[in-house]
């Protein structure tokens, strides 16, 4: 993409070839009105108010793209008369309700009628019955709704749910007479708009989607709310937190939204979760997992006591990636300085991982991240469930097929309906356990760059190989000559006659056919189908910018060495940039920063996680020996997927102890835990930035301002690019996985009020209607690590036969099943 | 959006205490204070204009609390909440303008969505200890509920004299019997506003 230059309003430009008009003016601090075009998105046309002038031409600034030199006019007679017009039909029968609309002070339809000036109306029509509906965890009112579809738009090209679309409104037609003496652009869109409101692709009453209410937060009227904020509070009351979401390791812009809890109550209340949508789309867990705080009265003296006992006593400290960057280095130091073993074992199997990789790839990180999968159009995903594993790699996904008219490979062996309703050029591979090296395998076979590969590999490769010889039947089009006797006028008798005359056409037929093809055993090892290669193909017509996405079962798996080098020869062989999704929120941060230990010592400290002595943020007093703050009462860093040390602000007041307490007394000294955000340690990556310095916004060209980036940096190579066979294990029986529903991560999201339920085992409506089991029973799951009993729950998320089994549930101790890979096999009965 | 106001961690609420003598504890100390308090020269200055104006028999006062001075229909006193003529519902409908308007921060509503999918206000107060009656809030309410009343007698044992919605609201009978004022203050409509208000078209 080469840089142009275009003016604007007299305004001399720098943009790309490309880029929309409205882009490179918003880019460039240029006000150009504009109601439904969403960035990241495809332009929906529908709000047409966005109209300039360019080289004299009236063009949409959201789908028109700048060429070099073009001069473009943003307002000009005609265009005013049109956005006027625009904005009055907006106004028709749009109730004057805006004392107890919740979009009120925030409301787009607010903002453009009084900088448009509309201070009259000129039309009008027959307003049809539009009364409000219940859609679950959204309330739609058509009443207010504009249709500028931002909302299908959003659940489209950037969620994948495509949940919502436009259906008939049922009015009368517009009056003729508007045709003639309106503005013409005005008219069209009126014209259009009077014939539809938003509906439910599924055609049911409630929602069925992944609930991320990324649908309400892009409304610009109060049309979409969400069901729980309804009439709580008046925008304008809010403070805005500036946050980072602390539930999974995509690290989401947010704010937190408080104010004080009620008039009797001053103590401050999240109300809500907002996000700048334009540059990042939140899950259901981020927006809806709020209120996950940990509130106490005060300083606990005793129990502070006893955890200093506890911390002379222990060896050993486990915690889980709930962690800001800066607790990390604080467990790091007292590691240092007292010799505890420090235990989290997804951050460890992370860490391994990630050291296996960098002795291949050279660099001490991956070397992509998720804005790359945004802007590719060839995206394979292996080892992660997705959309619970990581939304935003999903939302990545799903954007760079819509917008980038990409294609997909998903391979996972467990169904995902989601995954595939994205559309065709997806395709999802459901292969078995164990045989992520197998797909690994296939990826570089398929994709690598022959030439370059090291010879053993290639061998390995040429090893699943073989020529056979298959019919095929193959349609053939043959041109067919025949006589047929057709009646005639003989010209010169007047008489009708018979007359013989060839006649030809083309007639197909099938033709059998033996031909010599490739047969790729790695195919049939990952259950691709007999079509797979066909479609790849076609998929991959004009594909060039190629990306890959790798889960947390990679981590875990048994081989997780081999499949670490395997995922670096890629990187390195191959067109493919590779992410990595850390298993949980600060995962990557506490593998950059923090020496893990394998096992656990005599006597342990647990951090958010059980142990013989117990600090924990989850308000649970029988399991807790000592409270601590949760995410959102705490200021730090997290590091997410995108290798971005993003800052988090505290959103509430917490008046107990901290981590950072117990660090002082025990010799460590900062007054406050963000003293350490500047020691974070140079050589994993980190910068020396003051935690103040950090800024936590985008700019208005989507510019990331957001904490720093992480330093890749080179590591020495061994040059050994070995790598191991394909292992023969087998998981033989019934399988379950370890993983949660969407809209949950942790314990934490399970504690929020619109979040909390009680986990079981969830099995596809396709696993239950095969067995004789039925959602609701109780089953007895055993194997050799351990049992568990779990009621069912149908979960219409997942397709297939395996069982998934959830961690965000702290009554279900779930690890007790697994060894540390994330598929076992387990025998499932009903009790 | 700048982050350094997060950057000061002093989270006290911005009140101070006072450097003021203490308070005598023991009974001397209780004695001399009342000593001290009760013949201080200033109470004869006071008792002189009484009595020199007593004796002077040129009264001009009203018998207050007996006798009070009629106000105007604008004056502005403890407010007051309307109802709707017709169907003696409330009018406030919860929009919240007048918290935000409020220069001096006195007035705070709860508000939260009720079993008709109706916004209801839970709770409404003001401060009247921290209200300057300026009638920003009068003026800015859409539905000329909030208003000003008559009633500026506001003797009270501490600062803080909060009034509630209930008292404010205006009692049902009261309102029956065709008693309600509409407040003719900050916020009133103009006369004729009829006719200088030009009408959205209906296509019925």
């Amino acid at each position: 993409m080469s840089k142009i230059t275009i003016n604007i309003d007299g305004r001399e430009v720098q943009t790309q070839e490309g880029e929309y008009i409205l882009n490179a003016a918003r880019a460039n601090d240029i006000f150009i009105p504009a109601i439904c075009y969403l960035t990241r998105c495809s332009p929906t046309l529908a709000c047409r108010i966005c109209l300039v002038e360019a080289d004299g031409k009236q063009v949409y600034a959201c789908n028109a793209k700048a060429k070099d030199g073009m001069s473009i006019t943003t307002s000009t007679q005609t265009i005013e008369a049109e956005r006027r017009a625009i904005m009055e039909v907006y106004d028709v029968n749009h109730p004057l309700q805006c004392g107890v609309c919740d979009q009120s002070g925030e409301c787009e339809l607010q903002n453009y009628t009084l900088e448009i000036g509309v201070d009259s109306q000129n039309y009008s029509i027959k307003d049809v019955d539009r009364s409000s509906k219940d859609w679950g965890h959204i309330h739609y009112d058509p009443g207010l709704c504009i249709v500028c579809e931002r909302c299908v738009t959003a659940c489209k090209d950037m969620i994948g749910d495509n949940s919502l679309k436009t259906v008939a409104r049922g009015s009368e037609a517009l009056s003729a007479e508007y045709k003639d003496t309106m503005p013409k652009d005005a008219y069209s869109m009126w014209n259009k708009l009077n014939k539809s409101v938003i509906g439910l692709t599924s055609g049911e009453e409630m929602l069925d989607c992944t609930s991320c209410g990324e649908c309400a937060a892009v409304c610009p009227v109060g049309a979409l709310v969400d069901t729980d904020f309804m009439y709580k509070s008046n925008s304008w009351e809010l403070k805005q937190i500036p946050a980072t979401c602390g539930h999974c390791a995509a690290g989401c812009q947010i704010s937190y939204d408080v104010k004080h809890t009620s008039i009797e109550n001053p103590e401050n209340k999240i109300y809500r979760v907002m996000n700048e949508w334009n540059y990042v789309s939140l899950c259901g867990a981020g927006r809806y997992g709020f209120d996950y705080e940990n509130r106490v009265a005060g300083k606990d003296e005793k129990a502070f006591a006893s955890a200093l006992e506890a911390f002379k006593k222990a060896d050993t400290i486990k915690f889980t990636s709930t962690i800001t960057n800066e607790e990390a280095y604080l467990l790091q130091s007292l590691k240092e300085k007292n010799g505890y073993k420090l235990v989290n074992k997804e951050a460890k199997s992370f860490q391994t991982f990630l050291k296996d990789y960098s002795e291949i790839s050279g660099t001490s990180l991956y070397g992509s991240d998720l804005k790359v999968v945004h802007n590719s159009n060839f995206v394979i995903s292996v080892g992660g469930a997705l959309k619970s594993d990581n939304p935003n790699a999903r939302y990545a996904l799903n954007n760079s097929m819509t917008i980038n008219k990409g294609a997909g490979l998903y391979f996972h062996p467990v169904g995902d309906p989601i995954i595939e309703g994205m559309g065709k050029s997806i395709m999802s591979v459901n292969h078995a356990p164990l045989q992520e090296e197998a797909v690994l395998y296939l990826i570089l076979d398929l994709f690598a760059d022959k030439s370059k590969l090291p010879t053993a590999i290639l061998e390995y490769l040429a090893s699943f190989h073989s020529k056979k010889t298959i019919t095929v039947e193959e349609t053939v089009k043959e041109k067919v000559t025949e006589i047929v006797k057709v009646m005639k006028k003989n010209e010169e008798t007047g008489e009708d006659e018979e007359v013989e005359e060839e006649k030809s056409s083309m007639v197909s037929k099938k033709v059998s056919k033996e031909v010599k093809v490739d047969e790729n055993r790695l195919l049939s090892l990952v259950n691709a189908d007999s079509k797979f290669e066909e479609e790849l193909d076609k998929n991959l017509k004009k594909k060039d910018v190629f990306a890959l996405i790798v889960g947390p079962d990679l981590y875990t798996h048994p081989n997780s060495r081999n499949l670490a080098r395997l995922v670096a020869l890629i990187e390195k062989y191959s067109a493919f940039e590779v992410t990595m999704i850390p298993p949980l929120t600060n995962s990557l941060g506490v593998a950059l920063i923090c020496e893990l230990d394998d096992n656990v010592g005599a006597y342990t400290i647990g951090y958010n996680t059980k142990g013989d002595f117990t600090l924990s943020a989850l308000g649970d007093a029988s399991e807790c020996d000592l409270d601590m703050p949760a995410m959102n009462q705490q200021e730090g860093t997290l590091t997410s997927i995108n290798k971005r040390v993003n800052p988090t602000n505290a959103a509430l007041a917490y008046f107990g102890y901290e981590l950072n307490d117990i660090a002082n007394a025990l010799g460590l000294s900062a007054e406050h835990v963000i003293e350490y955000t500047a020691l974070l340690p140079k050589n994993a990556g980190f910068k020396s930035e003051q935690f103040d310095n950090l800024p936590n916004h985008y700019e208005n060209d989507g510019t990331e301002r957001r904490g720093y980036l992480l330093e890749n940096r080179s590591i020495e190579l061994s040059g050994d690019e070995g790598v191991e066979a394909i292992s023969d294990d087998k998981l033989e029986g019934t399988l379950i996985y370890l993983v949660n529903p969407v809209r949950q991560f942790t314990p934490f999201t399970n504690k929020t009020t619109l979040l909390k339920t009680q986990g079981g085992v969830y099995m596809s409506e396709e696993y239950l209607s095969k067995s004789e089991l039925n959602a609701g029973d109780s089953v007895r799951i055993k194997n050799d690590n351990g049992e568990l009993v779990l009621h069912i729950i149908s979960d219409n998320k997942i397709t297939g036969d395996v069982a998934c089994i959830p961690t965000f549930d702290s009554k279900i101790n779930s690890e007790a099943l697994f060894s540390s890979y994330r598929f076992a096999t387990a025998s499932i009965q009903k009790v | 959006m700048k982050n350094e106001q997060f950057n000061n961690r002093n989270v006290s609420n911005g009140y101070f205490l006072v450097d003021i003598e203490d308070y005598p504890t023991d009974g001397w100390g209780k004695f001399k204070r009342v000593v001290k308090r009760t013949f201080r020269g200033e109470l004869f200055v006071g008792l002189w204009v009484v009595l020199r104006e007593m004796i002077k028999f040129d009264i001009h006062t009203i018998q207050y609390p007996a006798e009070k001075m009629p106000i105007g229909p604008r004056y502005r006193a403890v407010h007051e909440m309307k109802r709707l003529w017709e169907s003696g519902t409330e009018r406030c409908i919860g929009c919240g303008l007048c918290e935000k308007i409020c220069i001096s921060n006195c007035i705070q509503m709860d508000t939260r969505i009720d079993e008709n999918s109706r916004k209801e206000v839970s709770e409404y107060s003001i401060n009247l200890g921290r209200c300057i009656f300026c009638g920003y809030c009068a003026e800015v309410c859409p539905e000329l509920a909030i208003t000003h009343g008559g009633r500026y007698e506001n003797a009270s044992e501490q600062r803080e004299h909060f009034v509630m919605y209930e008292d404010m609201l205006t009692p049902i009978d009261k309102l029956k019997s065709g008693n309600q004022l509409e407040f003719e203050g900050f916020g009133a409509i103009t006369p004729h506003e009829d006719e200088r208000v030009k009408k959205t078209p209906l296509a019925y």
